[in-house]
């Protein structure tokens, strides 16, 4: 395992809003013997254009990620749906173009890498007795079919999975829908934080989804611990 | 029906301000359908079911000037009237040619989304004609003077209390009314009409080519009721709705069935084979109008041509999260939720129906409710991208886009970006985007630092 190597894709929402979701990626993959990169010049994926339309643009910064991982031999993003985009929809935005193919065989989602690559499935017992509310993103879910990953890895360091009838629901972030059409985004955040079940922590792989929930949370006066997954894995491997 | 999507986010936003109560209906209903639907197709080997049924589809829709002069074949020869429409105003002229030669004073007609699109209603009412919805939800919205806001409930987004209160105005029920009482009032009004109609309506779920036999699925019987006791009987038949052998029935029936509601069958199955013959019971007079309105135009469309698989289960609708918060009325033309934001773009137009496809955070819960495998996130994507490229985005988000792509095409930008979202002035394109963000959530806190800055103190603890 010593030999592997992967480039750390932070995505552009999680640097700046959820770093320490970068760090605890980084240092996580660093215990378990993986080298890591963080090749400079990494912006956005491109999925916000994408998803709203606009592809021309979108194609541009799909160009120059490919560029910038270029070398790498193993992508790695703490987030489903930016995996995602990278996996299947740089493919269909620049359709004839081997490298994109190529490109998305090497992407994965931060839980999917550790369980599926490194075939990690036990990182310690940091999250012994924690409740946990596990938010399933959509792409994480449905494009990726990054379902038990994350479950098999937080319930494997002690942590419980409430269950949550509304888990594996939208959260109503959606890139550009959250501010288009912002009373339904809403609404369906809604949906989402009134059948939470009383956890200690809500969690999920995408920062965007996040940081709708935490967001909303704020306004509505709730008040729970939001993590990325990342951070979790972290305190599940360090305790 | 005149189409009002393009007020889609102001009638969204209005209804779940100023009837809180469509919210609760709607998301209660669909969530039963929803789970009933799960139920039923974990009883069978769905994904195979789902394949079939698209190639099958897939089948008729690429041979379909062939299989549709089959279907018109054996109608004649079962002495059924055929006629083909291209929309409203050739399906009018068959309705008045009835309506005056055989002086028609009333009308049941049986839940059909094909006739809302035709406007059939409005049309036999200027003629003086009595019309009678027969469907229960669809009996209610016609009392109420309101639409369909789903495929297959109609009245999805009444509350028990709104019907309790429809019924004690209109029939005088007591504002307590069991369901099944105020279910019995509706029935005795439809009794009546059903044996005084002059002329049934309905659409049809399938049309099998090789018989020339119409399905028609349905739970309360009315439809049979509308279909029998009428001397004259009228089926509208969107274009889409061929199936090549009667034999195919056996997969398309249980499967509609289980996507609709999770029903293993619909309680009523009806195969109608045209008028009475001597000796036999029913409609003397049978007439299929075969209706294009738009659909094959939307055949010729490379990259749109597989909503013509669509069903109308309605299965999309109740997997849909957007859907849920709203019903179908903000959608503003007859097909509303996921299947309708990539249909109504093709049946109207894109100018028409611009919000549509921007309705759906691309979740993709549609895409694995759909039994014909519809690729409903790509085909809004694919309207998406052709509305840009149409330059019909607003002024806001084309200028957004074009900060953004500046912003994340240098990483010295980027860096900048970053700064200024930790303090100094955002680029001013961007407000606009950041107000409707905080407005319903709490305001966007970033990371005391960003990641690619501690990337470096990472490095150099870590000593490497």
């Amino acid at each position: 395992m010593g030999e592997m190597r992967v480039a750390l894709f932070i995505t552009c929402l999680a640097d700046q809003f959820y770093a320490e979701a970068g760090v605890a990626a980084v240092r996580l993959l660093r215990a378990l013997g993986v080298e890591v990169d963080f090749p400079e010049g990494q912006t956005c994926c491109g999925q916000p254009a994408f998803n709203a339309g606009h592809w021309e643009e979108a194609r541009t910064l799909a160009r120059r990620t490919l560029r910038v991982f270029q070398e790498a031999e193993y992508v790695v993003l703490p987030s489903g749906s930016c995996a995602s985009m990278l996996r299947n929809h740089y493919p269909e935005l620049l359709p004839g173009s081997r490298e994109a193919l190529a490109f998305s065989e090497k992407v994965y989602e931060l839980s999917q890498f550790l369980v599926r690559v490194l075939g990690v499935e036990r990182l310690g017992e940091g999250l012994k007795g924690v409740r946990v509310a596990y938010h399933h993103g959509c792409h994480a879910l449905r494009e990726l079919g990054v379902r038990e990953e994350p479950l098999t890895l937080l319930t494997n360091a002690g942590a419980e999975i409430l269950p949550w009838e509304a888990a594996e629901e939208c959260c109503g972030f959606g890139g550009l829908f959250s501010v288009k059409l912002p009373e339904v985004s809403l609404a369906m955040a809604d949906r989402k934080l009134s059948t939470l079940p009383e956890a200690q922590v809500l969690t999920s792989t995408d920062a965007g989804c996040l940081l709708h929930l935490s967001g909303r949370m704020a306004k509505r006066g709730a008040n729970l611990r939001v993590a990325p997954l990342a951070t979790l894995l972290w305190e599940a491997y360090a305790g | 029906m005149r189409a009002k999507a393009r007020f889609y986010p102001k009638e969204a936003a209005r209804l779940l301000q100023e009837r809180p109560g469509v919210r609760e209906a709607v998301t209660g209903a669909t969530l039963h359908f929803e789970r009933n639907r799960l139920r039923a197709y974990a009883e069978v080997p769905i994904e195979e079911w789902r394949e079939r049924a698209k190639a099958v589809k897939d089948h008729v829709l690429s041979h379909l000037d062939r299989y549709l002069e089959e279907a018109e074949r054996r109608l004649l020869e079962k002495g059924v009237r055929v006629h083909w429409a291209e929309g409203p105003e050739e399906a009018h002229q068959v309705l008045l040619e009835i309506v005056r030669r055989r002086g028609v004073r009333r009308a049941v007609k049986a839940k059909s989304m094909l006739t809302e699109e035709l406007g059939v209603n409005p049309f036999l009412e200027s003629l003086g004609v009595e019309v009678f919805e027969t469907d229960l939800g669809e009996y209610l919205i016609q009392l109420l003077g309101e639409p369909p806001s789903h495929i297959v409930g109609p009245a999805i987004h009444l509350s028990l209390e709104e019907i309790r209160r429809l019924f004690h105005e209109r029939f005088g029920t007591p504002l307590e009314a069991s369901p099944e009482a105020l279910a019995g009032v509706a029935r005795k009004v439809l009794r009546e009409a059903f044996l005084t109609a002059d002329l049934g309506i309905s659409g049809a779920n399938f049309l099998v080519a090789e018989t020339g036999t119409l399905a028609l699925m349905e739970n309360e019987g009315n439809i049979r009721l509308s279909t029998s006791l009428p001397r004259v009987h009228v089926a509208f038949v969107g274009l889409e709705k061929l199936l090549p052998r009667l034999s195919d029935l056996a997969l398309f029936l249980p499967l509609t069935a289980r996507a609709a509601t999770g029903q293993r069958l619909s309680t009523y199955v009806s195969l109608l084979g045209g008028p009475a013959k001597e000796g036999e019971e029913g409609p003397e007079e049978v007439h299929v109008v075969l209706v294009d309105h738009g659909r094959t135009a939307l055949l010729a469309d490379p990259e749109a041509w597989e909503t013509l698989r669509c069903l109308r289960c309605g299965a999309c609708l109740n997997a849909c999260p957007v859907y849920r918060q709203t019903g179908g009325h903000p959608y503003g033309y007859v097909y509303s939720g996921p299947i309708g934001a990539v249909l109504d773009p093709g049946l109207l137009s894109l100018e028409e129906a611009y919000p549509l496809p921007y309705a759906s955070t691309l979740c993709g819960a549609c895409y694995e409710a759909c039994p014909v495998k519809i690729p409903i996130p790509s085909l809004l994507l694919t309207w998406r991208h052709r509305a840009v490229a149409q330059g019909l985005s607003p002024t806001w988000e084309k200028a957004a886009l074009k900060a953004y792509r500046k912003v994340m095409e240098s990483p010295a930008l980027y860096r900048l970006f970053s700064k200024a979202l930790r303090g100094l002035p955002l680029p001013q394109d961007l407000l606009p985007l950041l107000r409707a963000w905080t407005e319903g959530r709490g305001s966007l806190r970033p990371s005391p630092r960003p990641f690619h800055e501690l990337w470096w103190e990472l490095e150099e603890k870590d000593g490497r």
